[in-house]
């Protein structure tokens, strides 16, 4: 028998136990995610997004807040890598900075959207009959709305601002978790081994949390994952609209709002937040897929 | 010689490299009924596919002779491959839930093979359409011929791709487990069929099957594949008389009720079997 | 069932209704500070307050709200001092004109480019099509929408400014349907027509390629799907050419669930439109519900994402209809 964790146990075909195997099946998906080329770039951008955040004080050796207003609008150089802004402060680190704000807020988000919309899928789809219906009616309610008008309406009536933000987001985000989690387990419900489980007389919540939810949670983190590229362009838009995060706080689509009227002459001002935009939702994008194409291909 | 093949090989690409799926196969036919029968995995299929190439596009395909009336199949482009598939030969799939395109009608598709082939305006396609189904048995034609493959039964599914099939008049058919998804008393009725026609066109036939005792009943000759390899290669009529271990053994787990069995046998496999 | 899909509209309007109404009454902003002024005596608020209907409790006042609605009256702006419902007409139709060109240019050239990706799959051509899908799912429209103004407008010249016409053209066309392409041929007044265009081409080709992202997408998954059937083995069986195979057995099989996905990516548009119309200050419902927002006007707010909800979900019973009309699998 080779070494436990070595490169032939992981690909052996026939595991010993069932933690082998579930090794196995982790290693084999891990191949296949590495193999997609696309998928790597996006996990290794998102890797350093994450690192480059959690280390902004480190990396971000200006101050992100400290205005110049006679250096305002200046071009990239040694001391400004990415320029100044309107009010003379580096972009750099209002760059690095704001992406603490924006995946910060994508992640605040997940958390809060994904174990909801979980929890009412599967008591939905296990429970089916009155609670199923009234579940789905509510979650069809906010599936009326486009993402972005429902958020906007949301944050007029509470104070604009970066928790609003949050609220509102997470609040349009929830229903497509639950529809999924209700669609995994309908799938479930009728098998064998639940029923199983509910002879053995265990409680339905038992059930739901323990036996059932589990088995949504692949789908779950492979719709996260694509969710989180559309969560950064709505958190941009609200901001780019004045609704999300408030200057002077360096969130990248409040940056692009503030400068917006500089673009003709001094254009990377308003473009470099737009770039970061662009790169933080592409790298999501291309995890996600990876992530689907080996978790869940059944799911766009 | 309507077909030959000799030394076929077929790998495909897994994370530990090549695989082989079919490996040292080599047959002929002629204008005549060949049976192919081996359980699942063991690559009847593919080697009945890769006449016409309708290999997946990740299988790597090598023979030494891989001919339909001569042409040569390997090296063939894709425009001489569309002058013998339907044309020439046929090729009927197991289940007609999914064989049969689901958004079609049953009479537009037929309709669609014949006038592929055979050229005419879409109504003498439609009534050729309407004649094959009467042809292979079907007691209300024009109905069927209106109603999607959804709406059939199994066995008058496999009776429309037989239709479809045959509508261009091709020289070879190749039945892939035509009545593997099919009630047991249907599946009579369809060889029968496939049988009666192949005869009446004086085509020849290759009938895929994991079940030995129907193939033997309905061709002339029989191989016997196992992993990737022909095994045994016989005459119908002999084979009671089969001498390889494979063949002998699936020929004694056939459950009879002609004597009596206190348990029915189990099928010992060899690993030796594995090569050749 | 085609009845419970009809049945559930009403719940789900009702719930719409439910939320804006909500959404309404937990302001930060007092309406009737924002009617009174800042510094009105007391006796003045009370009686806004009671003009406005907010003294009355909450399930009056929701009572109030629905039989306005059923009267299809949303309440009056704040900022135009006309009835909302009159500003929606007013706006909309320019957004349909948006929406409408986008979506067209979105189809005519994202379905094919998902099909053709999808039957060379691996090839060169599908990575530049994902790749150009996929930036089209991951830039910010507006980022975009700024670029392009900056590249077309301002550096190339070739394309005219923001708004729907040029200020020479302003008020020359008769209004008949609110569409200024429109109603400038109705009209015969073929300069303005050409202005109109010219002014449509930008902000519609922007949302037509977050459409057009979408579109192929899914049309490419689809159709990869539907390439991997048995009937498709069949129809190579049959000695098909590859072209008929492509489009007559794949594409006949997903087209049905891509008028779905249409429907949907049309609704989709009505997002892209609220900041595509910012950007490019198109006078559609968009601008309105952002403009109406920066000046807290609660009933502009509530009325736009109303209706902006209700077309939202008659798009979405669209799709539904349409797909168990067209396959023949439910019928």
């Amino acid at each position: 028998m080779s070494g436990v964790l070595s490169r032939e146990w992981l690909l052996s075909e026939t595991p010993a136990s069932r933690a082998h195997a579930a090794w196995v099946r982790r290693y084999r998906g891990w191949l296949q995610f590495r193999a997609n080329g696309l998928a790597m770039v996006g996990l290794v951008t998102v890797a350093i997004m994450i690192v480059a955040s959690l280390a902004a004080p480190l990396l971000a050796w200006q101050n992100p807040s400290a205005q110049d207003l006679a250096g305002r609008l200046a071009p990239p150089s040694f001391a400004h890598w990415l320029g100044t802004d309107e009010l003379g402060r580096d972009i750099y680190a209002r760059i690095l900075y704001g992406g603490r704000v924006t995946l910060g807020m994508v992640v605040a988000v997940v958390l809060l959207v994904a174990p909801i919309g979980l929890a009412v899928g599967s008591v939905a789809g296990y429970l089916g009959g009155l609670a199923d219906r009234v579940l789905m009616r509510v979650t069809d309610v906010f599936l009326a709305f486009p993402r972005l008008v429902l958020a906007l309406a949301f944050v007029a009536a509470l104070k604009p601002g970066i928790t609003s933000a949050i609220i509102a987001i997470a609040l349009t985000a929830w229903p497509p978790y639950a529809r999924l989690a209700r669609a995994d387990t309908l799938t479930v419900r009728g098998t064998d081994f639940i029923a199983a489980v509910r002879l053995t007389g265990a409680t339905s919540g038992r059930i739901i949390l323990r036996h059932i939810m589990p088995l949504c949670m692949s789908s779950v983190i492979v719709r996260m994952t694509l969710d989180m590229s559309g969560i950064i362009l709505t958190a941009a838009a609200l901001g780019f609209l004045g609704m999300g995060a408030q200057p002077p706080m360096p969130e990248w689509g409040t940056m692009i709002a503030s400068s917006r009227a500089f673009i003709l002459d001094q254009w990377w001002v308003p473009t470099i937040p737009g770039i970061a935009i662009f790169v933080a939702s592409l790298a999501f994008n291309l995890l996600g897929d990876g992530m689907r194409d080996v978790l869940d291909p059944r799911q766009r | 010689m309507l077909v030959e093949i000799r030394n076929l090989r077929i790998q495909f690409p897994t994370a530990t490299g090549l695989s082989d799926a079919v490996r040292n196969v080599s047959l002929t036919l002629g204008q005549e009924k060949l049976g192919i029968v081996g359980e699942s995995g063991s690559g009847k299929s593919l080697t009945a596919r890769s006449i016409l190439r309708l290999l997946p596009s990740n299988a790597v395909v090598t023979a030494e002779k891989l001919t339909f009336d001569n042409i040569d199949v390997l090296r063939a482009d894709e425009t001489a491959l569309r002058r013998i598939r339907g044309a020439r030969a046929g090729l009927i799939l197991q289940d007609p839930k999914f064989s049969l395109n689901p958004v079609m009608t049953a009479g537009a598709q037929i309709a669609e093979a014949w006038r592929v082939h055979r050229g005419g305006g879409r109504r003498l396609a439609g009534q050729a359409a309407i004649d094959l189904l009467a042809q292979v048995q079907i007691r209300d034609p024009e109905r069927v011929a209106g109603a999607y493959p959804h709406e059939l039964s199994g066995g008058m599914g496999q009776r429309v791709m037989i239709a479809m099939m045959l509508a261009p008049d091709p020289e070879l058919l190749i039945a892939d487990e035509p009545t593997s998804a099919l009630d047991a008393s249907v599946q009579a009725e369809i060889l029968r069929l496939i049988e009666d026609l192949v005869s009446r066109r004086g085509m020849g036939l290759i009938l895929i099957s994991h079940d030995l005792p129907l193939v033997s009943h309905f061709c002339d000759r029989v191989a016997v594949m196992y992993a990737g390899r022909v095994v045994e290669e016989l005459a119908a009529s002999d084979l009671t008389r089969a001498r390889h271990p494979y063949t002998r053994g699936l020929l004694e787990c056939l459950p009879t009720l002609s004597h009596r069995q206190k348990r029915l046998a189990v099928m010992q496999r060899d690993p030796s079997w594995l090569e050749t | 069932m085609l009845a419970s899909s009809f049945a559930s509209v009403p719940l789900t309007l009702f719930g719409l209704t439910l939320v804006t109404f909500l959404i309404g009454r937990v302001m930060p902003i007092d309406p009737i500070i924002a009617i009174a002024g800042d510094h009105a005596p007391p006796d003045v608020i009370a009686a806004v307050r009671e003009q406005l209907g907010l003294d009355k409790p909450l399930l009056v006042q929701f009572w109030i709200y629905l039989v306005n609605l059923a009267h299809g009256d949303l309440g009056r702006s704040v900022m135009t001092s006309h009835p909302v419902t009159e500003d929606i007409a007013q706006y909309f139709p320019a957004t349909l004109e948006l929406a409408t060109t986008a979506i067209t240019i979105a189809i005519i050239i994202g379905i094919p480019l998902g099909v053709i990706a999808a039957a060379r799959q691996g090839s060169r051509f599908d990575h530049a099509v994902r790749v150009v899908s996929l930036a089209g799912q991951s830039v910010p429209v507006f980022v975009l929408a700024l670029l392009c103004l900056l590249v077309f407008y301002v550096k190339l010249g070739i394309a005219p400014g923001t708004g729907q016409l040029d200020v020479a053209y302003e008020g020359l066309v008769p209004r008949v349907t609110g569409m200024l392409v429109i109603d400038s041929v109705i009209a015969g007044d073929w300069d303005s027509f050409w202005d109109a265009l010219a002014h449509l081409a930008q902000p519609a080709l922007v949302l037509a390629y977050f459409s057009m992202a979408y579109i192929t997408r899914m049309t490419r998954a689809f159709m990869i799907e539907a390439l991997s059937g048995e009937y498709i083995i069949t129809a190579r069986a049959k000695g098909l050419s590859a072209t008929r195979i492509l489009w007559r057995h794949a594409f006949g099989n997903i087209a049905v669930r891509l008028v779905t996905v249409l429907a949907l990516a049309y609704a989709g548009l009505l997002e892209g439109a609220v900041i595509t119309e910012t950007v490019f200050s198109w006078p559609g419902l968009g601008l309105y519900l952002t403009v109406s927002l920066l000046n807290a006007d609660m009933n502009a707010v509530l009325g736009a994402t109303l209706v902006v909800g209700l077309v939202y979900l008659v798009l979405n019973l669209l799709a539904d209809l349409l797909y168990r009309l067209l396959d023949p699998r439910v019928a």
